[in-house]
Protein backbone atom coordinates (compact mmCIF):
# COMPACT_ATOMS: atom_id res chain seq x y z
CA UNK A 1 0.00 0.00 0.00
CA UNK A 2 2.76 2.37 0.98
CA UNK A 3 4.55 1.51 -2.17
CA UNK A 4 1.53 2.34 -4.27
CA UNK A 5 1.32 5.85 -2.93
CA UNK A 6 5.03 6.34 -3.39
CA UNK A 7 4.93 5.75 -7.12
CA UNK A 8 1.70 7.67 -7.60
CA UNK A 9 0.25 4.93 -9.73
CA UNK A 10 -3.33 4.01 -9.36
CA UNK A 11 -4.64 0.60 -10.25
CA UNK A 12 -7.92 0.74 -12.14
CA UNK A 13 -9.65 -2.62 -11.70
CA UNK A 14 -12.00 -2.11 -14.63
CA UNK A 15 -9.08 -1.90 -17.07
CA UNK A 16 -7.79 -5.35 -16.17
CA UNK A 17 -8.53 -8.13 -18.62
CA UNK A 18 -9.96 -10.33 -15.87
CA UNK A 19 -12.55 -7.76 -14.79
CA UNK A 20 -15.66 -7.66 -16.99
CA UNK A 21 -17.75 -4.58 -17.66
CA UNK A 22 -19.66 -3.30 -14.62
CA UNK A 23 -22.46 -0.72 -14.68
CA UNK A 24 -24.97 0.58 -12.15
CA UNK A 25 -28.60 0.22 -13.22
CA UNK A 26 -31.35 2.78 -12.69
CA UNK A 27 -34.64 2.05 -10.97
CA UNK A 28 -36.68 1.32 -14.11
CA UNK A 29 -34.17 -1.15 -15.45
CA UNK A 30 -34.01 -2.97 -12.12
CA UNK A 31 -37.79 -3.36 -12.04
CA UNK A 32 -37.83 -4.64 -15.58
CA UNK A 33 -35.12 -7.22 -14.87
CA UNK A 34 -36.72 -8.40 -11.63
CA UNK A 35 -40.09 -8.74 -13.35
CA UNK A 36 -38.41 -10.67 -16.16
CA UNK A 37 -36.95 -13.23 -13.77
CA UNK A 38 -39.94 -13.03 -11.43
CA UNK A 39 -37.77 -12.57 -8.34
CA UNK A 40 -37.13 -10.09 -5.53
CA UNK A 41 -34.02 -7.93 -5.53
CA UNK A 42 -32.60 -9.83 -2.54
CA UNK A 43 -32.55 -13.02 -4.56
CA UNK A 44 -29.90 -11.68 -6.94
CA UNK A 45 -26.28 -12.69 -6.45
CA UNK A 46 -24.35 -10.24 -4.29
CA UNK A 47 -21.36 -7.98 -4.57
CA UNK A 48 -19.74 -6.10 -1.68
CA UNK A 49 -19.74 -2.30 -1.63
CA UNK A 50 -16.04 -2.57 -0.83
CA UNK A 51 -15.44 -4.64 -3.96
CA UNK A 52 -12.77 -2.84 -6.03
CA UNK A 53 -14.82 -3.09 -9.22
CA UNK A 54 -18.01 -1.88 -7.51
CA UNK A 55 -16.13 0.95 -5.84
CA UNK A 56 -14.69 1.97 -9.21
CA UNK A 57 -18.18 2.65 -10.58
CA UNK A 58 -19.26 4.23 -7.28
CA UNK A 59 -22.02 1.73 -6.55
CA UNK A 60 -23.89 2.15 -3.28
CA UNK A 61 -25.54 -0.43 -1.03
CA UNK A 62 -28.84 -1.49 -2.57
CA UNK A 63 -27.80 -0.74 -6.16
CA UNK A 64 -27.93 -3.42 -8.81
CA UNK A 65 -24.90 -3.84 -11.03
CA UNK A 66 -25.06 -5.25 -14.52
CA UNK A 67 -22.00 -7.28 -15.41
CA UNK A 68 -21.28 -8.10 -19.02
CA UNK A 69 -18.87 -10.99 -19.22
CA UNK A 70 -17.04 -12.37 -22.18
CA UNK A 71 -18.00 -15.98 -21.82
CA UNK A 72 -16.14 -18.79 -23.59
CA UNK A 73 -19.42 -20.64 -24.09
CA UNK A 74 -22.03 -17.99 -24.81
CA UNK A 75 -19.85 -15.19 -26.17
CA UNK A 76 -21.50 -12.44 -24.22
CA UNK A 77 -23.15 -13.20 -20.89
CA UNK A 78 -25.11 -10.72 -18.81
CA UNK A 79 -25.13 -11.12 -15.05
CA UNK A 80 -26.59 -9.06 -12.23
CA UNK A 81 -25.40 -8.51 -8.70
CA UNK A 82 -26.94 -6.57 -5.86
CA UNK A 83 -24.59 -4.39 -3.81
CA UNK A 84 -24.51 -5.32 -0.12
CA UNK A 85 -22.58 -3.97 2.82
CA UNK A 86 -19.28 -5.73 3.31
CA UNK A 87 -19.12 -7.69 6.57
CA UNK A 88 -15.60 -6.42 7.21
CA UNK B 1 -31.48 -17.00 -55.77
CA UNK B 2 -29.07 -16.69 -52.91
CA UNK B 3 -29.39 -14.02 -50.26
CA UNK B 4 -26.97 -11.17 -49.69
CA UNK B 5 -24.68 -11.18 -46.66
CA UNK B 6 -26.53 -8.25 -45.19
CA UNK B 7 -29.93 -9.93 -45.14
CA UNK B 8 -28.41 -13.06 -43.63
CA UNK B 9 -26.78 -11.07 -40.90
CA UNK B 10 -29.96 -9.14 -40.16
CA UNK B 11 -32.14 -12.22 -39.90
CA UNK B 12 -29.65 -14.24 -37.87
CA UNK B 13 -28.81 -11.48 -35.40
CA UNK B 14 -32.38 -11.20 -34.16
CA UNK B 15 -32.63 -14.88 -33.20
CA UNK B 16 -33.06 -15.75 -29.52
CA UNK B 17 -29.64 -17.43 -29.29
CA UNK B 18 -26.38 -16.68 -27.46
CA UNK B 19 -23.98 -14.30 -29.21
CA UNK B 20 -21.44 -16.95 -29.97
CA UNK B 21 -23.91 -19.21 -31.77
CA UNK B 22 -25.22 -16.25 -33.74
CA UNK B 23 -21.77 -15.23 -34.93
CA UNK B 24 -20.84 -18.81 -35.84
CA UNK B 25 -24.09 -19.23 -37.68
CA UNK B 26 -23.80 -16.05 -39.69
CA UNK B 27 -20.15 -16.72 -40.53
CA UNK B 28 -20.99 -20.17 -41.84
CA UNK B 29 -24.02 -18.95 -43.75
CA UNK B 30 -22.02 -16.21 -45.43
CA UNK B 31 -19.58 -18.77 -46.78
CA UNK B 32 -22.29 -20.87 -48.44
CA UNK B 33 -24.84 -19.40 -50.78
CA UNK B 34 -28.29 -19.95 -49.37
CA UNK B 35 -31.74 -19.15 -50.58
CA UNK B 36 -34.46 -17.71 -48.36
CA UNK B 37 -36.05 -21.13 -48.03
CA UNK B 38 -32.77 -22.77 -47.06
CA UNK B 39 -32.02 -20.01 -44.57
CA UNK B 40 -35.36 -20.52 -42.90
CA UNK B 41 -34.71 -24.21 -42.60
CA UNK B 42 -31.21 -23.69 -41.20
CA UNK B 43 -32.61 -21.30 -38.62
CA UNK B 44 -35.42 -23.64 -37.70
CA UNK B 45 -33.01 -26.52 -37.17
CA UNK B 46 -30.50 -24.39 -35.28
CA UNK B 47 -33.22 -23.25 -32.90
CA UNK B 48 -34.40 -26.82 -32.42
CA UNK B 49 -30.84 -28.02 -31.77
CA UNK B 50 -30.26 -25.23 -29.30
CA UNK B 51 -33.50 -25.94 -27.47
CA UNK B 52 -32.58 -29.60 -27.38
CA UNK B 53 -29.16 -29.00 -25.87
CA UNK B 54 -30.35 -26.64 -23.17
CA UNK B 55 -30.50 -28.04 -19.68
CA UNK B 56 -34.13 -28.79 -18.79
CA UNK B 57 -35.80 -27.16 -15.80
CA UNK B 58 -35.38 -29.09 -12.52
CA UNK B 59 -32.34 -30.96 -13.81
CA UNK B 60 -29.78 -31.74 -11.10
CA UNK B 61 -27.06 -29.60 -12.66
CA UNK B 62 -24.92 -29.61 -9.53
CA UNK B 63 -24.75 -33.38 -9.31
CA UNK B 64 -23.78 -33.62 -12.97
CA UNK B 65 -21.03 -31.06 -12.39
CA UNK B 66 -19.79 -32.84 -9.30
CA UNK B 67 -19.49 -36.12 -11.17
CA UNK B 68 -17.96 -34.52 -14.24
CA UNK B 69 -15.19 -32.99 -12.15
CA UNK B 70 -14.93 -35.86 -9.69
CA UNK B 71 -14.38 -38.66 -12.18
CA UNK B 72 -11.36 -37.06 -13.92
CA UNK B 73 -10.18 -36.16 -10.43
CA UNK B 74 -9.66 -39.87 -9.74
CA UNK B 75 -7.14 -40.00 -12.56
CA UNK B 76 -5.08 -37.08 -11.38
CA UNK B 77 -1.66 -37.48 -9.91
CA UNK B 78 -1.40 -37.44 -6.18
CA UNK B 79 2.12 -36.14 -6.37
CA UNK B 80 2.14 -32.56 -5.17
CA UNK B 81 5.11 -30.86 -6.74
CA UNK B 82 6.18 -30.47 -10.25
CA UNK B 83 8.42 -28.07 -12.05
CA UNK B 84 5.98 -26.74 -14.60
CA UNK B 85 8.28 -26.55 -17.63
CA UNK B 86 7.71 -22.81 -17.68
CA UNK B 87 10.66 -21.01 -16.12
CA UNK B 88 11.56 -23.74 -13.63
CA UNK B 89 9.22 -22.35 -10.99
CA UNK B 90 7.87 -24.88 -8.57
CA UNK B 91 4.08 -25.04 -8.57
CA UNK B 92 1.51 -27.32 -6.99
CA UNK B 93 -0.29 -29.32 -9.63
CA UNK B 94 -2.80 -32.09 -9.96
CA UNK B 95 -5.27 -33.10 -7.32
CA UNK B 96 -3.72 -31.13 -4.42
CA UNK B 97 -3.97 -27.95 -6.50
CA UNK B 98 -7.60 -28.64 -7.43
CA UNK B 99 -8.42 -29.17 -3.75
CA UNK B 100 -6.65 -25.91 -2.95
CA UNK B 101 -8.80 -24.08 -5.50
CA UNK B 102 -12.16 -25.39 -4.32
CA UNK B 103 -11.12 -24.85 -0.71
CA UNK B 104 -10.42 -21.20 -1.58
CA UNK B 105 -7.28 -21.25 0.58
CA UNK B 106 -6.10 -17.83 1.65
CA UNK B 107 -2.49 -18.86 1.13
CA UNK B 108 -1.92 -21.45 -1.59
CA UNK B 109 1.18 -23.57 -1.05
CA UNK B 110 2.97 -22.25 -4.13
CA UNK B 111 1.85 -18.72 -4.94
CA UNK B 112 3.10 -17.55 -8.30
CA UNK B 113 2.68 -14.43 -10.38
CA UNK B 114 2.84 -13.77 -14.08
CA UNK B 115 3.93 -10.18 -14.53
CA UNK B 116 3.46 -8.61 -17.92
CA UNK B 117 5.37 -5.46 -18.68
CA UNK B 118 4.43 -2.25 -20.41
CA UNK B 119 5.56 -1.82 -24.01
CA UNK B 120 8.77 0.11 -23.40
CA UNK B 121 9.92 -2.55 -20.91
CA UNK B 122 8.54 -5.68 -22.49
CA UNK B 123 10.91 -5.83 -25.47
CA UNK B 124 14.06 -4.62 -23.76
CA UNK B 125 15.96 -7.27 -21.88
CA UNK B 126 17.93 -4.81 -19.73
CA UNK B 127 14.87 -2.87 -18.67
CA UNK B 128 13.02 -6.09 -17.89
CA UNK B 129 15.96 -7.23 -15.79
CA UNK B 130 16.00 -3.91 -13.96
CA UNK B 131 12.33 -4.34 -13.09
CA UNK B 132 12.94 -7.89 -11.97
CA UNK B 133 15.51 -6.64 -9.45
CA UNK B 134 12.99 -4.09 -8.24
CA UNK B 135 10.50 -6.84 -7.55
CA UNK B 136 12.66 -9.65 -6.18
CA UNK B 137 13.33 -9.35 -2.46
CA UNK B 138 17.02 -8.83 -1.81
CA UNK B 139 18.63 -9.86 1.46
CA UNK B 140 22.08 -9.10 2.75
CA UNK B 141 23.33 -12.58 1.95
CA UNK B 142 23.13 -11.94 -1.77
CA UNK B 143 25.00 -8.65 -1.54
CA UNK B 144 28.12 -9.65 0.35
CA UNK B 145 29.74 -11.59 3.13
CA UNK B 146 28.73 -10.98 6.71
CA UNK B 147 31.14 -11.74 9.50
CA UNK B 148 30.94 -11.21 13.25
CA UNK B 149 33.89 -9.79 15.14
CA UNK B 150 33.43 -11.00 18.69
CA UNK B 151 36.36 -9.11 20.21
CA UNK B 152 35.15 -5.77 18.81
CA UNK B 153 31.44 -6.57 19.23
CA UNK B 154 30.82 -5.65 15.61
CA UNK B 155 29.20 -7.07 12.54
CA UNK B 156 31.18 -6.47 9.39
CA UNK B 157 29.66 -6.73 5.94
CA UNK B 158 32.00 -6.97 2.98
CA UNK B 159 29.82 -5.92 0.07
CA UNK B 160 30.19 -7.34 -3.38
CA UNK B 161 30.62 -4.48 -5.85
CA UNK B 162 29.28 -6.49 -8.75
CA UNK B 163 26.15 -7.54 -6.92
CA UNK B 164 25.49 -3.95 -5.91
CA UNK B 165 25.89 -2.64 -9.44
CA UNK B 166 23.69 -5.35 -10.82
CA UNK B 167 20.91 -4.45 -8.46
CA UNK B 168 21.58 -0.72 -8.75
CA UNK B 169 22.05 -0.12 -5.02
CA UNK B 170 24.40 2.53 -3.55
CA UNK B 171 26.41 1.75 -0.42
CA UNK B 172 25.03 4.80 1.44
CA UNK B 173 21.50 3.91 0.48
CA UNK B 174 22.04 0.42 1.83
CA UNK B 175 23.54 1.71 5.09
CA UNK B 176 20.57 4.06 5.52
CA UNK B 177 18.13 1.26 4.90
CA UNK B 178 19.74 -1.01 7.48
CA UNK B 179 19.85 1.87 9.99
CA UNK B 180 16.18 2.52 9.47
CA UNK B 181 15.17 -1.12 9.81
CA UNK B 182 17.33 -2.10 12.77
CA UNK B 183 17.51 1.24 14.56
CA UNK B 184 21.27 1.22 15.06
CA UNK B 185 23.98 3.39 13.52
CA UNK B 186 25.83 1.89 10.55
CA UNK B 187 29.19 3.21 9.44
CA UNK B 188 30.43 2.68 5.92
CA UNK B 189 33.87 2.92 4.37
CA UNK B 190 34.28 1.94 0.75
CA UNK B 191 32.35 -1.28 0.33
CA UNK B 192 32.51 -2.26 3.98
CA UNK B 193 29.67 -1.73 6.44
CA UNK B 194 30.21 -2.00 10.20
CA UNK B 195 27.62 -1.98 12.94
CA UNK B 196 27.30 -3.08 16.52
CA UNK B 197 24.59 -3.45 19.16
CA UNK B 198 23.83 -0.51 21.44
CA UNK B 199 25.14 -2.34 24.48
CA UNK B 200 28.00 -4.74 23.97
CA UNK B 201 26.59 -8.17 24.79
CA UNK B 202 26.98 -11.45 22.95
CA UNK B 203 23.29 -12.10 23.01
CA UNK B 204 22.46 -8.82 21.34
CA UNK B 205 25.21 -9.26 18.82
CA UNK B 206 23.89 -12.63 17.77
CA UNK B 207 20.35 -11.34 17.63
CA UNK B 208 21.43 -8.44 15.48
CA UNK B 209 23.10 -10.82 13.08
CA UNK B 210 19.90 -12.81 12.82
CA UNK B 211 17.77 -9.72 12.29
CA UNK B 212 20.11 -8.40 9.64
CA UNK B 213 19.58 -11.47 7.53
CA UNK B 214 15.78 -10.96 7.47
CA UNK B 215 15.78 -7.31 6.39
CA UNK B 216 14.40 -6.80 2.89
CA UNK B 217 16.91 -4.39 1.41
CA UNK B 218 15.33 -4.03 -1.98
CA UNK B 219 12.27 -5.40 -3.74
CA UNK B 220 9.04 -6.73 -2.34
CA UNK B 221 8.96 -8.88 0.72
CA UNK B 222 7.37 -12.19 -0.13
CA UNK B 223 8.70 -12.43 -3.68
CA UNK B 224 11.39 -15.02 -3.34
CA UNK B 225 12.49 -15.31 -6.91
CA UNK B 226 11.88 -13.67 -10.26
CA UNK B 227 12.49 -15.44 -13.53
CA UNK B 228 12.55 -13.60 -16.83
CA UNK B 229 11.33 -15.43 -19.85
CA UNK B 230 11.01 -14.43 -23.46
CA UNK B 231 7.67 -15.43 -24.85
CA UNK B 232 7.08 -16.49 -28.43
CA UNK B 233 5.77 -13.01 -29.18
CA UNK B 234 9.23 -11.63 -28.37
CA UNK B 235 7.94 -10.03 -25.20
CA UNK B 236 9.67 -10.53 -21.87
CA UNK B 237 7.44 -11.77 -19.06
CA UNK B 238 8.40 -12.09 -15.40
CA UNK B 239 7.41 -15.14 -13.40
CA UNK B 240 7.72 -14.93 -9.64
CA UNK B 241 7.80 -17.33 -6.77
CA UNK B 242 5.62 -15.72 -4.13
CA UNK B 243 2.75 -13.36 -4.81
CA UNK B 244 2.13 -9.73 -3.83
CA UNK B 245 -0.27 -8.53 -6.49
CA UNK B 246 -1.16 -5.20 -4.97
CA UNK B 247 2.42 -4.08 -4.50
CA UNK B 248 3.58 -5.32 -7.87
CA UNK B 249 0.79 -3.43 -9.62
CA UNK B 250 2.12 -0.26 -8.02
CA UNK B 251 5.48 -0.55 -9.75
CA UNK B 252 6.06 1.56 -12.83
CA UNK B 253 6.51 -0.50 -15.94
CA UNK B 254 4.24 -3.35 -14.85
CA UNK B 255 1.29 -3.86 -17.17
CA UNK B 256 -1.70 -3.21 -14.93
CA UNK B 257 -4.16 -4.76 -17.33
CA UNK B 258 -2.73 -8.25 -17.70
CA UNK B 259 -0.56 -9.06 -14.67
CA UNK B 260 -2.01 -11.92 -12.66
CA UNK B 261 -1.40 -14.33 -9.81
CA UNK B 262 -2.46 -17.89 -9.10
CA UNK B 263 -3.76 -16.84 -5.69
CA UNK B 264 -7.52 -16.55 -6.20
CA UNK B 265 -8.15 -14.74 -2.93
CA UNK B 266 -5.60 -12.11 -3.77
CA UNK B 267 -7.25 -11.48 -7.11
CA UNK B 268 -10.61 -11.17 -5.37
CA UNK B 269 -9.23 -8.62 -2.92
CA UNK B 270 -7.46 -6.52 -5.50
CA UNK B 271 -9.81 -6.74 -8.48
CA UNK B 272 -13.16 -7.80 -7.10
CA UNK B 273 -15.48 -10.75 -7.11
CA UNK B 274 -15.94 -10.98 -10.87
CA UNK B 275 -12.21 -11.26 -11.41
CA UNK B 276 -12.14 -13.79 -8.57
CA UNK B 277 -14.72 -15.87 -10.36
CA UNK B 278 -12.75 -15.67 -13.60
CA UNK B 279 -9.59 -16.67 -11.72
CA UNK B 280 -11.32 -19.71 -10.19
CA UNK B 281 -12.41 -20.90 -13.63
CA UNK B 282 -9.00 -20.20 -15.13
CA UNK B 283 -7.05 -21.97 -12.40
CA UNK B 284 -9.32 -25.02 -12.34
CA UNK B 285 -9.25 -25.40 -16.14
CA UNK B 286 -5.48 -25.00 -16.24
CA UNK B 287 -5.01 -27.60 -13.52
CA UNK B 288 -7.22 -30.12 -15.31
CA UNK B 289 -5.79 -29.42 -18.76
CA UNK B 290 -2.24 -29.74 -17.51
CA UNK B 291 -3.09 -33.28 -16.45
CA UNK B 292 -4.50 -33.99 -19.88
CA UNK B 293 -8.07 -34.10 -18.69
CA UNK B 294 -10.91 -32.34 -20.44
CA UNK B 295 -13.83 -31.22 -18.35
CA UNK B 296 -16.52 -29.07 -19.93
CA UNK B 297 -15.93 -25.54 -18.77
CA UNK B 298 -19.63 -25.19 -17.88
CA UNK B 299 -19.16 -27.48 -14.89
CA UNK B 300 -16.27 -25.40 -13.61
CA UNK B 301 -18.27 -22.23 -14.23
CA UNK B 302 -21.09 -23.58 -12.09
CA UNK B 303 -18.67 -24.30 -9.26
CA UNK B 304 -17.10 -20.84 -9.59
CA UNK B 305 -20.55 -19.22 -9.69
CA UNK B 306 -21.61 -20.92 -6.47
CA UNK B 307 -18.35 -20.02 -4.79
CA UNK B 308 -18.71 -16.35 -5.71
CA UNK B 309 -22.47 -15.85 -5.43
CA UNK B 310 -22.40 -14.09 -2.05
CA UNK B 311 -19.89 -11.43 -3.06
CA UNK B 312 -16.78 -13.14 -1.75
CA UNK B 313 -14.87 -16.27 -2.67
CA UNK B 314 -16.22 -19.03 -0.44
CA UNK B 315 -14.89 -22.52 -0.14
CA UNK B 316 -16.86 -25.62 -0.94
CA UNK B 317 -17.09 -27.55 2.30
CA UNK B 318 -17.72 -27.28 5.98
CA UNK B 319 -16.55 -23.69 6.34
CA UNK B 320 -18.16 -22.49 3.14
CA UNK B 321 -21.06 -23.50 0.94
CA UNK B 322 -22.01 -26.79 2.61
CA UNK B 323 -21.71 -25.33 6.09
CA UNK B 324 -24.15 -22.55 5.29
CA UNK B 325 -27.02 -24.62 3.99
CA UNK B 326 -30.35 -23.66 5.51
CA UNK B 327 -31.34 -27.22 6.35
CA UNK B 328 -30.08 -28.80 9.56
CA UNK B 329 -30.34 -32.31 8.16
CA UNK B 330 -28.37 -31.41 5.05
CA UNK B 331 -25.57 -29.96 7.15
CA UNK B 332 -25.62 -32.90 9.55
CA UNK B 333 -25.43 -35.30 6.61
CA UNK B 334 -22.25 -33.65 5.38
CA UNK B 335 -19.79 -33.35 8.23
CA UNK B 336 -19.70 -33.08 12.06
CA UNK B 337 -23.17 -34.59 12.34
CA UNK B 338 -23.56 -34.56 16.10
CA UNK B 339 -22.68 -30.94 16.74
CA UNK B 340 -25.09 -29.73 14.04
CA UNK B 341 -27.97 -31.78 15.43
CA UNK B 342 -27.16 -30.80 19.00
CA UNK B 343 -26.85 -27.08 18.24
CA UNK B 344 -30.10 -26.92 16.32
CA UNK B 345 -31.82 -29.04 18.95
CA UNK B 346 -30.85 -26.51 21.59
CA UNK B 347 -31.80 -23.58 19.37
CA UNK B 348 -35.09 -25.19 18.33
CA UNK B 349 -34.42 -24.89 14.60
CA UNK B 350 -37.05 -25.91 12.10
CA UNK B 351 -36.17 -27.80 8.93
CA UNK B 352 -38.39 -26.79 6.05
CA UNK B 353 -37.39 -29.87 4.03
CA UNK B 354 -36.92 -27.92 0.84
CA UNK B 355 -33.62 -29.34 -0.31
CA UNK B 356 -32.64 -32.68 -1.77
CA UNK B 357 -30.54 -34.19 1.03
CA UNK B 358 -33.08 -33.65 3.80
CA UNK B 359 -35.87 -35.18 1.73
CA UNK B 360 -33.75 -38.24 0.99
CA UNK B 361 -33.15 -38.58 4.72
CA UNK B 362 -36.82 -38.43 5.66
CA UNK B 363 -37.83 -40.60 2.70
CA UNK B 364 -39.85 -38.13 0.71
CA UNK B 365 -39.64 -37.62 -3.03
CA UNK B 366 -36.91 -35.08 -3.77
CA UNK B 367 -37.74 -31.84 -5.46
CA UNK B 368 -35.79 -32.40 -8.64
CA UNK B 369 -36.84 -33.35 -12.12
CA UNK B 370 -40.42 -34.59 -12.13
CA UNK B 371 -40.38 -34.47 -8.34
CA UNK B 372 -40.53 -30.70 -8.51
CA UNK B 373 -43.73 -30.64 -10.53
CA UNK B 374 -47.06 -30.49 -8.75
CA UNK B 375 -50.12 -31.55 -10.69
CA UNK B 376 -53.49 -30.16 -9.80
CA UNK B 377 -56.58 -31.39 -11.57
CA UNK B 378 -58.96 -28.83 -12.91
CA UNK B 379 -62.57 -29.21 -11.98
CA UNK B 380 -64.72 -30.12 -14.92
CA UNK B 381 -66.88 -27.21 -15.79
Amino acid sequence: MKHKEATGREFKPLEHVMVPEHEVLDKNEIDKILAGYNIEKEQLPKIYDSDPAAAAIKAKVGDVIRIIRQSPTAGRAVFYRMVIKSSK
Amino acid sequence: MSLSEKTIEETVSTLPLPDKIISNLSNELKKTRVTKKQLDEVIERALAAYENSRIPPCEAAGVVSAQSIGEPGTQMTMRTFHYAGVAEINVTLGLPRLIEIVDARKNPSTPMMTIFLEKEYAFDRDKARELAWKIEATYINSLGNTSTDITEMKIIIELNKKALNQRNIEVEELAGKIEEELGIPVSSSGTTLTMGPEEPSYRQLLQLGKQLRTVTLKGIKGIKRVVIRKEESGEYVLYTEGSELKQVLGIDGVDNTRTRTNNVNEIFEVMGIEAGRAALIHEATETLNEQGLTVDIRHLMLVADIMSVDGEVKSIGRHGISGEKASVLARAAFEVTVSHLLDSGIAGDVDELRGVTENVIVGQPIRLGTGNVRLISKKAT
